[in-house]
């Protein structure tokens, strides 16, 4: 597992996202209310939505294609849906925040 | 192994067969449905109320699209099967489609009777069958002109009673002496017809047709006697015809239907015939409580269940009309072994007719108080006798057994096998255990479980009234709609509630009016931010995190997260330099696709988020500015070319068309808002399906509004007629402004026309000057706000965090 250093939590509008660029696709680092930040697979289980550009409320975030709404701490789907998006381990130290990468290792090597 | 099972025909037999199937032997079948109208099915029973606009198409629907696909149905919309061969057990559509069963139910319904009358196949004559036949009366009904409905029976009146109320002036021809008169005895008729004509309805008894006159187009009818009655709108509805070619083609047999056996089977083992066009023991039906029941049958011999056999019975009719109360049971002719017991009222509009043989009823008639029909119903089934109660049976159920019973108590009083809902041969203990055993609490609930008034609706009352009889004051059956499951509060109250606590702030709202989650969701958020937009526009700071992405990025999303974008063309009109420069940025950027929109603009689809702030750069350096064409708010004002160059136009439609644009661009709007302006009457603008339209005319402008042409189609209703532009742009800014104060969030302005009443809205426009111009001055004000191209800000900086990436991670970084 390595870490990966993204950017400052300041970056990140509070109820909001935004996106890191990876081989492995993008990933949606969400800020919410409370200032709470999670790391999500950028891509809605239903049909791939971004789930960066859906509205965030309490610790889930609302998929803008159709609704779907995920939450950020399980990656799962809540309410009658079901399905789930992988979740990226997140630090946060004193604002400054990296994601844990485990297949860039391998593919580094 | 899966058996294949096709059903010709897709309306309301058919489909409740299919419940019943799925229910009885989920998976024994796999199904394919061919469906001659190009739709799914739907209540047909409601068509009366879509026509008097008391109900929309959705609300008619009893499977919609995912319903089929949930169970694996194969639905062929707009296919007629044109042939069935009975030795390879295929069936073939008009399309080519062919397909092969085991089990094959014929549900062709049937077709409506057309006089053979000269005239008949002109343009302007058509029935009373399906949706398609309401769009057109619909669209007829714009003209405002003369309408003739030949029949005055149930379909007729209805049609009748829906054209007038949506402005046409409309005569009845009926060929008996009294209306209905296969329901009705001549007193109801009497007294029906009175009713009607009190609502200016023409009513012409013995009228008998001899042709329709016209030139291609009709232009009237012409009667027996020569009387010639001007129409441009024939409605014939003078009764239907079991649809049977198909099965006759087939070599089934047939004789006014396709002639089945008690278990719906047909002459050949391996098909079933139901619904209209069935003929079960030398009867065909047209009422929907008998093919229910066949579609019972039928599914339980589909099932396996041989012992299944239909029953014949009486039916009560009703009439839809809203605001006459009529029902009709079983034999109601004089005869010498019959007795009668009448009730009259004539002040109050109430007639009541009871016929008996041997101290039983066998014949209802009421009129104007029908209450106690279902319990009439109910002693006329279970043939009680009524010596007992001879002298006050007439006064109904509350008069029996001492004091006068309330409503309430007489529902109470019924037995548990009485019928409710007729229709769907629900009864009264159904309904109840249904209620108590699965813990439903709403009216919808108690239809989706029961199916008790999902199908005309007229026992919905009774329905209520059991509901509050088992759940007590827990059930309230005017509840509001809450916004969403973060308040209790509906839309309305929290608009009104925003005003009234002068609040200013997303969290405000919340926290004064007690929001149960910290902080809303998807759905309130972006209606609340809208509402403090539209009520505080120089205090409120609008809150992008709050607006779907479209609105918080400027750009509509599409399905692999690419964006398209739709520059404003003012009123469509654009020039070389204009489409130089998106030539140009289509090259620049590898924009895929490039596509003329609806309202007149050109979109470009496809582009990447990071790539859109330059997009935009190099389109304002045109002159370009947002086309807003993803907001909850004015969109485009589609135009023709008018007068400058059209040898018709009567108005300069492309001026006003700018000029409205260039005044309302910007503004929000509870739910998009699209316009158009037609320079005459022809309006190739299509100005009368639009949100807001203007129609020129020689002596000005005619200002429609409260069109739709999307989920639901939907003509135009008339504000008014002004006479300059300028009072045409006032109008239709104040009408905006009113609907951007009244609507709830994502309510278009059709439907929120039809909530808050047209003439209502007439009055506040059109007839108040004062409320007019502060509606006008509200507008204005609010637009110095709002009138900011957001494209050319964002190419200034602003919300740039939306625009990149935070980071981007790529191998070499791992291996460091």
């Amino acid at each position: 597992m390595t870490w990966f250093p993204i950017g400052n939590i300041a970056d990140i509008p509070l109820r909001g996202a935004r996106c890191v660029k990876t081989p492995e696709g993008k990933i949606a680092v969400f800020r919410t209310a409370e200032n709470e930040v999670f790391a999500i697979e950028d891509h809605c289980p239903h049909k791939g939505g971004p789930l960066s550009q859906g509205i965030v409320h309490a610790k889930a975030v609302t998929c803008p294609l159709h609704n779907w709404v995920i939450s950020l701490e399980t990656g799962k789907a809540l309410g009658a849906d079901e399905g789930a998006v992988r979740t990226i381990p997140l630090r946060n130290e004193d604002g400054l925040l990296s994601i844990a990468l485990e297949s860039l290792m391998a593919a580094a090597e | 192994m899966t058996e294949k099972l096709v059903i010709v025909g897709n309306g309301m037999a058919p489909g409740r067969m299919l419940e019943h199937l799925l229910e009885k032997a989920p998976g024994r079948y796999e199904v394919t449905i061919f469906n001659a109208e190009p739709r799914v099915n739907y209540d047909r029973i409601m068509l009366s109320p879509v026509l008097s606009g008391e109900k929309a198409y959705e609300e008619i629907i009893i499977h919609g699209d995912g319903w089929y696909i949930k169970h694996g149905i194969t639905l062929y919309k707009g296919h007629r099967i044109v042939a069935v061969d009975r030795d390879a057990k295929t069936v073939t559509s008009d399309h080519g489609v062919t397909e092969r069963y085991d089990k094959l139910v014929i549900a062709t319904g049937s077709v409506p009777f057309i006089l053979p009358v000269p005239g008949n196949d002109m343009r302007g004559v058509i029935t009373y069958r399906d949706l398609d036949d309401v769009q057109a009366m619909l669209l007829a009904a714009q003209s405002r002109e003369k309408a003739v409905v030949i029949g005055g029976g149930l379909l007729g009146l209805e049609a009748a009673a829906g054209l007038a109320g949506r402005g046409m002036d409309v005569t009845v021809l009926h060929v008996m002496p009294t209306l209905m008169d296969r329901q009705l005895d001549p007193a109801a008729g009497y007294l029906l017809q009175r009713e009607l004509e009190g609502r200016g309805i023409k009513i012409l008894c013995k009228a008998s047709t001899r042709a329709i006159v016209g030139n291609g187009k009709v232009e009237g009818i012409e009667l027996d006697d020569g009387r010639v009655i001007p129409a441009t709108l024939v409605v014939m509805a003078v009764g239907i015809r079991p649809s049977v070619s198909l099965a006759r083609e087939a070599g089934l047999a047939v004789n006014r239907g396709i002639v089945v056996d008690h278990g719906m089977q047909t002459s050949d083992g391996s098909i079933l015939a139901l619904g209209e066009c069935a003929e079960v023991g030398g009867m065909v039906y047209g009422l929907v409580a008998p093919l229910y029941e066949m579609a019972r049958v039928a599914a339980a011999h589909l099932a396996g269940d041989r012992s299944a056999a239909f029953v014949h019975s009486d039916t009560p009719t009703k009439l839809k009309v809203t605001g006459i109360e009529l029902f009709s049971l079983g034999d109601f002719a004089d005869g010498d072994d019959r007795e009668e017991i009448v009730l009259r009222d004539a002040s109050a509009g109430v007639y009541k007719r009871l016929v008996l043989k041997d101290n039983r009823i066998i014949g209802t008639v009421l009129y104007g108080e029908t209450a106690d029909g279902a319990w009439f119903n109910d002693l006329k089934k279970k043939q009680t006798d009524i010596s007992e109660m001879r002298e006050t049976l007439i006064f109904g159920q509350a008069y029996q057994g001492g004091a006068p019973l309330d409503p309430m108590a007489a529902v109470a009083a019924l037995p548990d096998d009485a019928e409710i809902c007729g229709c769907n041969g629900v009864c009264k203990g159904r309904i109840v255990s249904t209620i108590t055993q699965k813990g439903l609490a709403s009216l919808d609930d108690v239809r989706a479980h029961t199916k008790a008034s999902a199908s005309c609706g007229s026992c919905t009352g009774l329905v209520e009234q059991l509901m509050t009889l088992t759940l007590g004051d827990s059930y309230n059956p005017a509840a509001v709609q809450p916004m969403c499951g973060c308040t209790d509060l509906g839309h309305d109250d929290v608009r009104r509630l925003i005003k009234a606590k002068g609040l200013k702030t997303i969290p405000a709202v919340m926290q004064e009016l007690e929001w149960k989650t910290s902080c809303g969701c998807a759905k309130c958020r972006p209606a609340l931010n809208y509402y403090l937009v539209c009520d505080w526009p120089d205090e409120y700071a609008d809150d992008y995190q709050s607006r779907f992405i479209n609105e918080r990025v400027h750009a509509n999303i599409q399905k692999d997260g690419t964006y398209s974008v739709v520059p404003r063309m003012w009123g469509g009109v654009t020039n070389a330099h204009e489409l130089r420069a998106i030539a140009d940025v289509v090259d620049k950027f590898e924009i895929p696709l490039v596509k003329v929109t609806g309202g007149q603009r050109i979109d470009l689809l496809g582009i990447e988020k990071e790539d859109l702030p330059a997009v935009w750069a190099d389109l304002g350096k045109a002159g370009f500015i947002s086309g807003q064409a993803y907001a909850k708010g004015l969109r485009t004002v589609k135009t023709c070319v008018g007068s400058d160059w059209c040898r018709f136009g009567t108005q300069d439609s492309t001026g006003l068309g700018i000029r409205i644009e260039k005044f309302m661009w910007g503004s929000w709007t509870p739910a998009k808002l699209k316009m158009a302006v037609s320079g005459c009457p022809r309006n190739c603008a299509e100005a009368t399906c639009k949100d807001i339209g203007v129609v020129c005319v020689d002596s000005g402008f005619e200002i429609h509004f409260a069109g739709a042409a999307g989920l639901d189609i939907k003509g135009t209703e008339v504000l008014g007629l002004v006479k300059t532009e300028d009072e045409a742009l006032e109008h239709i800014v104040a009408l905006t402004q009113m609907y951007r104060e009244q609507a709830r969030y994502l309510e278009r302005i059709y439907k929120w026309a039809k909530r808050i009443g047209l003439d209502e809205i007439r009055r506040q426009i059109m007839g108040d000057a004062d409320k007019r111009k502060a509606f006008y001055d509200r507008f204005v004000f609010s637009q110095t706000f709002a009138q900011v191209d957001p494209w050319s800000e964002r190419v200034s900086g602003k919300d740039k965090h939306e625009f990149r990436p935070m980071a981007t991670i790529g191998y070499g970084e791992a291996a460091e």
